[in-house]
């Protein structure tokens, strides 16, 4: 059946900004989708309020709207566009619950827009509890008891019948959200209610406990011919109980026989009948008892999801793109396979290798949260490994996840040989409640002499994974006992390298230099070998060039040859762009959008690209974005084995955020050839004596600051330049342990603290300039200009666009809102810091991108700009700024390292004086974090980084921009006649009562109802602006928290006096997220908050504007 | 636990090629096609399945006995092929159903493996120099001693292999289908078994896997199962409803008196159903040719349309040789085509009420999608 004509414009609605549980496996998908609807010749419109996407380049769809994902505006997208279609599968949890709605509201209908892929019957069988049940008893498959309740009254009925420990969950939540495992009555009680809560049709289910069975995943297609795939299979290492998001997973199943992988294959296709969906990928999720064999089905996404970009990713099967064809007519049989090209996408992937892909989870952002493992989805990253084994497998998917950990043990995050090794109740409490240290523990159980049987007895892992653990650590006791590197023989180098051992590893065990085990090992000749990714273990000759490394006897990889295209500007054949490895916070979806760019950017060149990464749910893994993939871990021995083999000319390290950084030095130290800024310069950026020596020549002003190692140190320096005082380790991302200490004692605690964060670097201390405003300035430029050797030291640098934070300096970059172009500084401090910014490019000889953050402390009239860090590498704004501006400036950037200048690529020309034209609208960003997830940490925003994702508003002034981005970020702006949830709360700390009168005058005018807290509401009626005084918790009830309870408040506008989830008010604010009440914890916040409601009010009809009309002016590029 | 040193074990191929991996099963040297299968699952199934014989069977996906073996997934009395390569084979299997490990399996069979051999690197050098004979030893390892042992292997074609692997006697059929390749569990299927008579069916046994006779009682049949030498006297002294043709070993071509039974059976316009080997044989009576593939079809994933309906069926697979399209009289239509590389997959006599599938509706080890066959069967036996 060919593609149907009858449809020529399709809406899709992207996922959003990311989060826990949604994260840029969307824009994989998304991408991909707009990608093959527009190779068929539709019109694709989109609408995503995440900027950090490919998805939202204004070249991926034809019409690409930026606007907040609420039911509202996507209606008024559709009525504005008028698609024939919607297709609702490829933007997760989000896509589906805004079709659903605004099929709802009858828009679908009032425009006559039809849902393909999925339609509202299909969504709500599978994600309606009820009818997901009553399904699958039709068709004769089992699922665990439930029982779904819409109070706590029907809860505690529920639960006689169902018994303890019992499953909760929150029904249409993403990501697990609401949900948890209840052990006895007072946990139970806690889950449901907030359950009840996040649902958003009060709606939780309990279930059976089916905890320790195993867990297995399935991904699944169909067409309108009713022709059925299965692309993949997934076990989970961790049993039922820990979620799959937090499960270490492999492909394919591993413990199934066939006949019971055939029962498990049927059941997928019958499900997948039953529910209905029509066309297109799902994901159905089995347990199975391990003792009988017994299996149930747990539930079913109709829709694309993280497990199929993972799925796509480890078979080689693009699923999104495929659902996006047979979306619009085509049947399986009659699209091809893109890896062999010969055959059809009508077949099962088959692979001749192991994946195995394990989370990153960032606990220590957030030190208040139980850091449990449960059926809560709560890591904020993943990575990816493929090996030809099970074994080799798992230690490169360990070595990928960054954090410290080479393989299974060796190294300095292992405790086994230092004084911290765990004693048998801390191993034994460490394996029955999982965390993120769960591998470790499971090694220290085993190495203690743990048997097999008591580990499964804690774990209830399948004895399978198990003994492959047990493998690994018996190749470990047998490379302690070798003891020395010259000892190692060629043939037991070569086992342990097959076994999936890090050179880190052995250099560990065996008291070598890394770089020695490395020559050792390739003295021996014993090189890693690259073999192919290719849906068909080898069946047939595939043409995709995506590879993995292992240890084997045939290498599949194209090899050293390289052509450099004759018609190029660019003097480089092969350029390797480093990735960023999996998403944590400070290091995400920015970065991998950049190395896109930068692939996007050699092909236009005719630069052959090679991408390595190791993030499974990326753009940039994607077979088609680059010219070679390598799905590898990002370390210094991964990289070099691709280098080896491929010999690029040229290899970009700043675009994927801290992890390439860190491995700059050593590669540099190996020859490898770094394009764009030095590794030498970006290591002054970070240097606090050599940096303050380019801020004297260029004549910037810095806060007073200092170095220290010890605590002492410190407060000597804190006594020189004056607390308050900013402190942070050196070479961290995302603020990762930064702090503001107000005094002595605070500040040496820290030290004693802080020092574990970078052992060999110094702490840097810096005066905290209070309430001064940050901003944050991209910069691309060419200086140094990569082997352009007719005008040494010659160079441009061009400001892609200045930032202005909405909150104030101190707190994070990356967790502030900011607007471009600034819309509160006079236009001669802009210029002044776009100057600067000019001059540190040039002084740094920036070849590439750089960022720039500012302090501008104002005193009257006064404004002083000070240089608070410069990073000349890749920012988190990078595509925030090229969305707000209209140009890829990572593109730009990327062929400016490739030796093509700013001037040949004409950008110059069209930014005068150095500097992007400034844009007409105005375009805010806001930040996006997952304190849902986290139930009882504080909100209060600091230098610590603690967002996941971001979003973006645009619009002709700065209150709608705000408003926007505040509405895209999931706060709803409640009205002031709305019949409840229209009252505001404000509790200002003392010195910033004042401050907050004349915007609380302007609520109260809009006619919104104040209440405030005993101090405030004295203020406040001082100055004529009545406020209801509301109890603090410990003052009595009713108090806040009930008024939240009781839907009354629609926004808290708290600025901290203190902070902690044990103080007052770190419980409102607590508790704000637990009733979904938005909360704003700075003043600049407050203010901004106010300006959006006037706004609002104002003009309360949603308006879109696509990015191409916004940049309609814009040159194309 | 310190490691202790495997014996080791090498894998030569008739090209020259030689594989050096770890000894595992019986020990000693065994000769055969090499060949390999892409299926994840179902190595117990595939080594039991009489078709493998003079066969040395690398499984593509590395991990191999991980669910361990039991005694209800086979598909005959032994194992029928010579030799097993794999990748990594499993220590320590785990599966409810697991009742010892593959090394002690092969061993008892008297079969020869190797693994830790680069399969991947062997699979590419059978794709793209063809199927070819070889010899895996852990007594012989002189490279050159073991490439000329590969060369003097006997090759496939021309030899009558289903002697090696049929029954000695006629049977009757009396084992069920087991509980999870159930129908209940598998997708509705378009015809099913109308209830009523038992309809007898003789099952011709060229080395037949157990499955199909399963199926075949599961549809309600009475199964008698006869060697695959048997005379269209045997057979129709026994008065069937219906003939089933089964999959075997080999090269169909030196099969005369399989295919001249067959041809009488056709002239009886008694059903007839074949599977594999059964429609070579099939096409051979009705006057079609034979070709070698280069490398098979061996696998789980292989993707069949049936041009009649538009449906495709994802198959599983196991043969090195095939009908030729163009040689096939006019009497007999291509009902079905393998996706991959448009071979012959199924025909159907056009006057005479028989026809026949290249792949396994059987399934075990594979997937179910094709299973409504047996029940077109059993319609076809209750109209005739």
């Amino acid at each position: 059946m060919p593609k149907r004509t009858d449809i020529k414009k399709i809406l899709l609605i992207g996922s959003g900004p990311i989060v826990i549980g949604q994260a840029c496996e969307f824009d994989y998908s998304g991408t991909q989708a707009c990608k093959a609807l527009r190779e068929e010749g539709y019109e694709v419109v989109l609408i995503n309020s995440n900027p950090a996407t490919i998805m939202t380049d204004p070249g991926t769809a034809d019409r690409t709207y930026i606007e907040p994902i609420t039911p509202e505006y996507v209606a008024e997208v559709i009525r504005r566009e008028r698609p024939d279609a919607l297709l609702p599968t490829l933007g997760g949890q989000t896509g589906l619950n805004n079709a659903l709605a605004v099929e709802k509201m009858g828009v679908l209908d009032e425009c006559g827009v039809e849902m393909i892929g999925a339609d509202r019957d299909v969504i709500k069988k599978a994600e309606d509890r009820e009818l997901f049940r009553a399904a699958m008893a039709k068709i004769g498959l089992d699922v665990a008891k439930s029982r779904i309740v819409k109070s706590m009254d029907e809860a505690r009925e529920a639960v006689e019948e169902l018994g303890l420990p019992i499953i909760c969950r929150a029904s249409y939540t993403m990501g697990g959200a609401g949900g948890g495992i209840a052990y006895n009555k007072e946990e139970f009680e806690k889950v449901v209610a907030a359950g009840l809560k996040l649902s958003p049709v009060n709606e939780v289910m309990l279930d059976e406990s089916i905890l320790g069975w195993k867990e297995y995943e399935m991904e699944v297609m169909r067409d309108r011919n009713d022709n059925c795939v299965i692309v993949c299979s997934i076990e989970n290492f961790d049993p039922m109980g820990v979620h799959t998001g937090d499960s270490v997973t492999v492909a394919p199943a591993q413990t199934l026989t066939d006949k019971e992988y055939q029962r498990m294959r049927d059941a997928t296709i019958a499900v997948m009948r039953e529910i209905g969906v029509e066309t297109g990928g799902s994901n159905v999720q089995f347990a199975i008892d391990p003792k009988n064999g017994r299996m149930v089905v747990i539930e079913m996404n109709p829709r694309v999801s993280r497990s199929s970009a993972l799925a796509s990713k480890a078979t080689g099967f693009p699923i999104a793109k495929i659902a996006a064809k047979l979306a619009v007519g085509y049947t399986l049989d009659e699209l091809p396979n893109d890896i062999t090209r010969e055959t059809k996408a009508c077949f099962e992937p088959s692979i001749d290798y192991v994946v195995t892909k394990v989370p990153r989870w960032t606990f220590e952002k957030f030190p208040e949260a139980d850091d449990t493992l449960t059926i809560q989805m709560k890591s904020v990253g993943e990575t990816m490994a493929i090996g030809r084994t099970f074994k080799e497998s798992l230690q490169k998917a360990l070595r990928g996840t960054e954090t410290g950990h080479f393989g299974l043990g060796g190294g300095k995050k292992d405790l086994w040989d230092t004084p911290e090794r765990p004693n048998e109740d801390a191993i034994v409490a460490g394996l029955a409640t999982p965390n993120e240290h769960r591998m470790s523990f499971l090694r220290y159980a085993i190495k203690s002499g743990m048997t097999l049987e008591r580990i499964q007895d804690l774990t209830a892992i399948d004895p399978w994974f198990l003994d492959q653990l047990i493998q690994i650590i018996e190749i470990e006791e047998e490379i302690r006992e070798v003891g020395s590197l010259s000892a190692v023989t060629a043939e037991q180098m070569r086992r342990y390298k097959r076994a999936g051992f890090g050179d880190q590893q052995l250099a560990y065990w065996l008291g070598a230099a890394e770089s020695a085990v490395r020559a050792k090992r390739k003295g021996f000749g014993i090189e890693a070998v690259f073999k192919q990714v290719d849906t068909c273990a080898a069946e047939f000759e595939a043409v995709t060039p995506y590879y993995y490394s292992t240890y084997e006897t045939e290498d599949e990889s194209p090899g050293a040859k390289r052509v450099v295209a004759s018609d190029s500007p660019s003097p480089l054949s092969r350029v390797m762009i480093l990735g960023g490895g999996p998403n944590r916070i400070g290091q995400g979806i920015e970065f991998d959008y950049c190395c896109c760019q930068a692939a996007f950017a050699l092909k236009e060149l005719g630069v052959e690209s090679v991408m390595v990464n190791s993030n499974p749910e990326t753009v940039s893994t994607d077979y088609d974005t680059s010219d070679l993939l390598f799905f590898e871990p990002l370390t210094t021995e991964d990289v070099l084995n691709v280098v080896d083999r491929l010999q690029p000319d040229g290899v970009i390290v700043q675009f994927g955020g801290q992890t390439p950084l860190n491995l700059a030095k050593g590669l540099e130290a190996a020859g490898v050839p770094i394009i764009g800024t030095s590794p030498e310069m970006i290591d002054v950026a970070e240097d606090r004596d050599r940096f303050a020596e380019i801020l004297n020549t260029t004549g910037l002003l810095q806060p007073p600051n200092g170095t220290a190692t010890d605590a002492a140190g410190a407060r000597k320096i804190a006594e020189r330049v004056g607390y308050p005082v900013l402190v942070r380790p050196s070479y961290v991302l995302g603020g990762r342990a930064m702090e503001i200490c107000y005094d002595g004692p605070a500040l040496s605690g820290y030290m004693q603290n802080a020092v574990d964060a970078s052992p060999d670097r110094p702490v840097l201390i810096d005066r905290f300039l209070e309430d001064a405003i940050e901003v944050d300035v991209d910069c691309v430029a060419d200086f140094g200009l990569f082997l352009d050797s007719d005008r040494p030291g010659e160079g441009t640098a061009i400001v892609a666009g200045v930032m202005e934070h909405i909150e104030e300096a101190g707190v994070h970059s990356g967790d502030s809102a900011c607007c471009l172009p600034p819309h509160s500084l006079p236009p001669a401090v802009v210029r002044e810091i776009e100057e600067a910014t000019i001059k540190l490019a040039k002084a740094l000889n920036v070849c590439g991108l750089m960022n720039v953050q500012f302090a501008v402390k104002h005193e009257g009239d006064e404004f002083t700009v000070y240089v608070l860090e410069v990073n000349p590498r890749a920012s988190r704004t990078a595509p925030f700024v090229s969305k707000a501006t209209g140009h890829a400036w990572a593109k730009i950037a990327a062929k400016a390292m490739a030796g093509v200048s700013l001037e040949t690529q004409g950008v110059t020309e069209f930014c005068p004086n150095g500097v992007a034209p400034t844009p007409k609208h105005f375009s805010v960003k806001e930040s996006v974090f997952p304190f849902s997830k986290f139930t009882g940490v504080d909100i209060v925003l600091g230098p610590e980084m603690r967002s996941t994702g971001e979003v973006m508003g645009i619009a002709n002034a700065f209150p709608g921009a705000f408003a926007k981005s505040q509405l895209a970020a999931g706060n709803p702006l409640p009205s002031s006649d709305a019949a409840s949830g229209n009252a505001i709360f404000i509790s200002m700390a003392e010195g910033k009562k004042p401050a907050i009168v004349e915007p609380a005058r302007r609520l109260a005018k809009l006619g919104y109802e104040i209440l405030a807290t005993s101090g405030t509401a004295a203020v406040l009626k001082d100055a004529g602006v009545e406020a209801e005084v509301v109890r603090k918790v410990q003052e009595g009830r009713p108090n806040l928290i009930d008024h939240m309870a009781n839907g009354r408040i629609g926004f808290i506008f708290n600025t901290p006096s203190g902070k902690g989830a044990r103080t007052d008010e770190g419980k409102i604010r607590a508790a704000s997220v637990a009733y979904g009440v938005p909360c704003v914890t700075t003043l600049p916040g407050c203010v901004a908050m106010v300006d959006a409601l006037e706004a609002q009010a104002a003009d309360p009809a949603p308006h879109v504007v696509s990015l191409q009309e916004w940049h309609a002016d814009a040159a194309p590029r | 636990m310190p490691h202790s040193s495997p014996k080791p074990a090498k894998l030569a191929l008739a090209d020259g090629t030689v594989f050096t991996g770890e000894h595992f099963g019986a020990i000693g040297e065994a000769f055969g096609e090499a060949v390999f299968n892409t299926s994840l699952t179902g190595y117990q199934e595939i080594l039991t399945d009489p078709s493998y014989a003079g066969q040395i069977v690398t499984m593509t996906y590395p991990e191999i006995g991980n669910y361990g073996v039991n005694a209800d997934d086979v598909e005959s009395k032994g194992i029928a092929a010579r030799g097993f390569v794999v990748r990594e084979l499993c220590r320590r299997p785990s599966n409810f159903r697991s009742e010892k490990g593959l090394n002690e399996y092969l061993a008892e069979a008297g079969v020869v493996g190797i693994s830790g051999v680069d399969t991947r690197a062997l699979v590419r050098k059978l794709r793209s120099a063809g199927a070819m004979t070889a010899v895996i030893s852990s007594e012989t390892l002189d490279d050159d001693a073991l490439v000329e042992k590969a060369c003097n292997s006997p090759e496939l074609v021309g030899q009558d292999l289903i002697r090696t692997v049929m029954p000695e006697s006629a049977a009757s059929w009396d084992e069920p289908l087991h509980k999870f390749a159930a129908p209940s569990a598998a997708p509705p299927s378009p015809n099913d078994g109308t209830p009523g008579r038992t309809p007898h069916v003789v099952a011709i046994d060229y080395g037949m896997k157990w499955n199909i006779p399963r199926h075949l009682s599961a549809m309600g049949c009475k199964v008698t199962v006869l060697p695959g030498t048997a005379t269209a006297a045997e057979v129709q002294a026994l008065k069937p409803d219906g003939v089933f043709l089964s999959n075997g070993p080999g090269d169909p071509r030196p099969l005369d008196y399989a295919v001249g039974t067959i041809r009488e059976l056709l002239n009886d316009d008694v059903p007839i159903f074949g599977i594999c080997l059964g429609q070579q044989l099939l096409g051979l009576a009705c006057g079609g040719e034979i070709e070698k593939l280069k490398f098979g079809h061996r696998g789980a994933n292989q993707p069949v349309l049936e041009k009649a309906t538009g449906r495709v069926e994802i198959t599983s697979q196991n043969h090195g040789f095939a009908l030729k399209e163009a040689t096939l009289p006019a009497d007999v239509e291509v009902t079905h085509v393998n996706l991959n590389d448009d071979t012959v997959s199924g025909i159907r006599h056009k006057t005479r009420p028989a026809f026949a599938v290249q792949y396994h509706p059987e399934a075990s080890a594979g997937p179910h999608d094709s299973g409504h066959l047996f029940a077109r069967f059993r319609e076809m036996m209750s109209k005739a």
